[in-house]
């Protein structure tokens, strides 16, 4: 085997390309799942549950059925198997027939000619309940009251975690200091702006299309196949352009299961968009979490041990709340040497909209909560806030104590940035009263390490169609949520074969015609699809080098793919257009296609429950923001942002650059404002547990005003998991955000407020707290009991385990849960590439 | 219980050209341009007049299409997205836009883009202040809004001096100290 051929350096990856699809995003031809329309097409709408826990005793649909325009009803009888993304929680109904759980859980379905007499007819079902106790709080769900699912466990919890990972004790007998702090973060939605869209259209009896506003095609497929009866080939799903993800669309959702089901009763299209209101009771956003979290240091600063409780709110449903709740606890370690660490953390079911993954997914909430005590260990150890963190980075390709394999580490770099740019060493601690500087930091993963349904076939596959026009399609099942993913797996096709981005078509997101991609979560696509693209593409190269090479009369050794040629490096006026030469390829081996695909190296994590946390390598993040408190007021304005966001290599600086902004933003408006939170309707009207705000005026997000200055510092270093270096971009620098501004907020007025979102009412308690003598800090001053159990014991790398558990090991041997290790993946792409031409 | 809707036919002048279509009475201007006329390309994100998404220009004022009856803007200029440039080059909002990233899912785009314009018709050159009060009512989750404000300044014609704006607001640093703009 030769060298492949390399184009000379890269002319696409790092550059501000145009990125695909952005003139049909400005002209209005994007066209979204409400946009869609066919012939004959039908609408559909739910009727939803008016009390929040309650037995179905009855549905009466025939007033509905009479209604004008009406063509036909759907009830829970007609849909009963059950289903759920996570194989452990099949525990959702496409429409409910014998429980509600929350008030807005579907329990019938109308379709209708027009969308108002769907909408109408569907107030006319006539549901009687016998009611359940509603479980509104954490608290409630830990008591014996009814419970909402049997889960076999006590009360309304659904699941309980804890792990111990190393003689954490003995890390606290080492501190010279400990802290013991008490946070709460609220719950917020994605508030994506496309309200949730399906249109479904049969062919036949038993087949059946859904175009869908869904981040997962693939596991929308497998919930349809499995709900409907159908076999999976018979199903299709096409994820249209979606306007706004953020982990809100990465569930199969009820309306899309009910519409397939709909239109296969009517045989003809069937189309059901949310409401608005409907979209905040559909929800699948950031859980609330309670959390206690205990962390010992040295007299130096250096961090001996840390113990994290989280009692996490999870809403109706299983939805992703497993991984929801270890990912609370897997990511602290990512960032500092953590030695030692304990996590206990309880998820619990209560009569509220479901919670699910939000960018960050299960993260922000205890990256707040360590990095607000970061910044008040630094106060009592007299230690820079910035140097405490500089003092204990974690060490780039180790092994954390929970066993996470990290890639590269860029957090000095960011933290570095952040600091010069904000001029932190001049200023923090020496604005006027009033105005602060707070610092935070963080780190995410680049996509899970492990599939949500355990397989051990790739997590992304990439078709590479090209022809003797020289066009190139790129086939992926990934899904297009306004990210940038199309042009970023352009450019990696279009870098590796001499091209120019806007080169290279990509049809994307549809379970026929595309090969399977996990979706658009976890921020995967990137380094997952880009590394099965990266492979398509270098697998094409060769072929059409290798004819190339003899047509030309030159060695492959030399050949040079750029500029739309590939040609002979010593003498570049012999050469090929790119079309002569595909067509030459082609001449010689009939039709041209290559295939790519790409399964996460295996995580030397081996104990249960390790699942959740692997990645193939993890971003850094560090931000600085300035703001300024009304200490008459309590109010808040963040003047600045500066972030920095270790991404490896930026594919395209411009869509970087956009991510960041965009969880900056996202950030910002989780720790100034925003809120999914419940209240009982009035005792006279029904007593029913009911979203505070279910409208975008009242639901408060940052507008134009609220947006502060950003500056934004791409740190770049390649790592050797991602295609040319890249690692995500997209969920990790909103973590940094709400511990900076609750930073920057002790440094202004000198409280803490360990809670988000934090109002302008907690900084006045607080200051007032402070003024009668008492501890200036705002937050929660109790934390309930869990019903833990024993915890799961793993030693850690440095106490020389193997990452199993102390049980682990007299259990039967389990099969590694990701197919090969780094450098057994990255062998095998290399030998299936041989073995291709 | 529904009862037959009544029904306005009129002619609706959209994009400059004359329409005539048959709606429900109480349908609004957002419903009769997508569901009548076919154009998609106005959007909707609240159908309450919360979100800015359907924005559109009447008689040249940036109007919230799920707000107005269509009965109201017969008779009037009604502009959409789909009139913004004229023939196969983009208009210069659209341009930044696209080239400065001002656009990711693109849901609210449509509505960013005619707010903008209502500003731009009226002011050459707004400062941050006034572009922060056009487009106020409309919201984007995905940019941060940053990259969408240094589009408007971008696209403003006698701004020249602005221009390099967006630069300016980042930077990229690299692993090895090399230093690009964003």
């Amino acid at each position: 085997m030769v060298d492949p051929p390399r184009s000379e350096g890269p002319a696409v990856v790092g550059t501000a390309f145009e990125r695909l699809g952005g003139r049909e995003r400005v002209t209005g031809e994007t066209v979204y799942a409400d946009d869609l329309t066919f012939p004959r097409m039908v609408h559909l709408a739910l009727t939803r549950a008016t009390i929040p826990h309650g037995r179905i005793i009855g549905v009466d649909t025939s007033k509905a059925l009479e209604m004008p325009g009406v063509l036909g009803v759907l009830t829970g009888a007609d849909l009963p198997t059950p289903y759920g993304i996570f194989p452990i929680s099949q525990d959702e109904h496409a429409l409910c027939g014998e429980k509600v759980r929350f008030v807005g859980d579907p329990v019938a379905a109308v379709a209708a000619l027009t969308e108002e007499e769907a909408q109408h007819a569907a107030l006319a079902v006539e549901v009687t309940y016998e009611p359940l106790a509603t479980i509104s709080t954490i608290e409630e769900a830990l008591e014996p009251f009814d419970t909402i699912h049997d889960t076999g466990r006590e009360n309304n919890v659904h699941r309980l975690s804890s792990f111990t990972f190393g003689d954490v004790e003995a890390g606290f007998s080492e501190a010279d200091e400990i802290l013991e702090d008490l946070f709460f973060y609220e719950g917020n939605t994605h508030l994506a702006l496309e309200q949730h869209s399906a249109v479904a259209v049969p062919e036949g009896e038993d087949r059946v299309t859904v175009y869908a506003s869904t981040q997962v095609p693939h596991y929308l497929h497998r919930a349809l196949t499995q709900v409907l009866g159908l076999e999976a080939a018979k199903v299709r799903v096409v994820a249209s352009p979606t306007g706004g993800g953020f982990g809100g669309k990465t569930d199969p959702l009820n309306h899309e299961i009910v519409v397939a089901a709909m239109a296969l009763h009517l045989g003809r299209p069937v189309r059901c968009t949310l409401s608005r209101e409907e979209v905040f009771y559909c929800h699948r956003g950031r859980h609330p979490a309670k959390m206690r979290l205990r962390t010992g240091f040295r007299r130096d600063g250096a961090i001996t041990g840390q113990h994290l409780e989280a009692a996490i709110d999870g809403g109706a449903y299983g939805s992703y709340g497993v991984a929801s709740l270890l990912y609370h606890g897997a990511l602290q370690t990512t960032t500092y040497r953590l030695p030692r660490y304990r996590f206990d953390g309880s998820r619990v079911f209560t009569n509220k909209p479901p919670c699910g993954p939000k960018r960050g997914h299960g993260t922000p909430q205890p990256r707040f909560a360590f990095e607000v005590q970061l910044d008040k260990a630094a106060e009592r150890l007299g230690i820079d806030p910035a140097d405490l963190r500089l003092d204990n980075l974690a060490e780039a390709h180790s092994v954390t104590a929970n066993w996470l394999q990290l890639g590269t580490v860029g957090l000095r770099p960011c933290i570095e940035a952040v600091v010069e740019g904000s001029r932190w060493r001049e200023r923090r601690g020496r604005l006027p009263r009033g105005r602060g500087l707070g610092l935070a930091c963080s780190a995410y993963m680049s996509g899970a390490g492990l599939p949500i349904v355990w397989n051990q076939l790739p997590h992304s596959g990439v078709q590479l169609h090209l022809d003797r026009s020289g066009g190139v399609t790129v086939f992926s099942g990934h899904t297009e949520i306004g990210q940038g993913s199309d042009s970023v797996l352009a450019a990696i096709v279009a870098e590796t074969l001499g091209l120019e981005a806007g080169d290279v078509r990509v049809a994307r997101g549809d379970t026929a015609l595309t090969p399977v991609d996990l979706g658009s979560y976890s921020s995967r696509v990137t380094l997952m699809a880009g590394n099965a693209a990266l492979q398509a593409a270098e697998r094409a190269r060769e072929i059409i080098a290798a004819s190339a090479a003899d047509e030309l009369g030159v060695g492959v050794e030399g050949l040079v793919f750029a500029e739309g040629r590939v040609f002979d490096s010593s003498e570049p006026a012999r050469g090929l257009d790119f079309a002569a030469a595909v067509a030459a390829a082609e001449e010689r081996n009939g039709t041209l296609g290559t295939t790519g695909s790409y399964t996460p190296p295996r995580t030397p994590a081996r104990y249960q429950g390790s699942g959740v946390g692997p990645s193939p390598t993890y971003s850094y993040s560090a931000a600085v923001v300035e703001l300024e408190v009304d200490e008459m007021t309590g109010m808040l304005t963040v003047d600045h942002v500066w972030i920095a966001h270790d991404l490896g290599t930026a594919i395209n600086p411009v869509l970087a650059r956009g991510q960041v902004e965009g969880s900056v933003y996202m950030g910002l408006g989780e720790v100034l404002m925003e809120e999914q939170a419940f209240r009982r309707l009035p005792r006279r009207r029904s007593d029913a547990l009911v979203h505070r705000h279910p409208s975008m005026l009242e639901y408060k997000s940052p507008t134009f005003h609220e947006m502060p200055e950003v500056t934004t510092y791409l740190i770049e270093g390649p790592d050797p998991a991602g295609p040319f270096g890249a690692k995500e971009v997209g969920q990790g620098p909103l973590l940094p955000m709400p511990p900076a501004v609750a930073n920057a907020v002790a440094d202004a007025v000198g409280v803490r407020i360990d809670q988000v979102p934090i109002s302008p009412e907690m900084v006045l308690k607080a200051l007032t707290a402070h003024q009668a003598g008492s501890e200036a800090r705002f937050g929660p001053t109790s934390f309930p009991d869990l019903p833990l159990g024993e915890s799961l014991r793993v030693l850690t790398p440095e106490e020389g385990g193997d990452g199993l558990s102390a049980d682990d090991g007299h259990s039967p041997a389990r099969k590694p849960a990701t197919m090969p290790t780094r450098e057994e993946a990255s062998k095998g792409a290399e030998s299936a590439s041989t073995s291709s031409l | 219980m529904t009862t037959t809707p009544h029904i306005t036919t009129a002619t609706l002048r959209v994009n400059g050209e004359d329409r005539t279509v048959a709606f429900a009475t109480h349908h609004t201007l957002l419903e009769v341009l997508r569901e009548e006329l076919g154009l998609t390309g106005t959007k909707h994100g609240c159908e309450l007049g919360e979100c800015g998404a359907c924005t559109v220009l009447v008689d040249g004022r940036a109007v919230l299409s799920c707000l107005m009856l269509a009965a109201e803007a017969t008779g009037r200029e009604i502009d959409t997205v789909e009139g913004l440039r004229a023939g196969p080059s983009l208009h210069p909002l659209q341009a930044a836009f696209v080239e400065l990233g001002a656009t990711q899912c693109g849901y609210c785009t449509p509505g960013m883009l005619m707010s903008a314009k209502a500003l731009l018709d009226e002011v050459e050159a707004p400062d941050d202040a006034q572009i922060d009060t056009a487009l106020g009512g409309n919201l984007c989750r995905c940019t941060g809004y940053v990259s969408i404000v240094d589009a408007v300044r971008r696209a403003a014609p006698q701004d020249m001096t602005r221009r390099e704006v967006g630069a300016e607001t980042s930077e990229s640093e690299t692993g090895d100290g090399r230093s690009t703009a964003v």
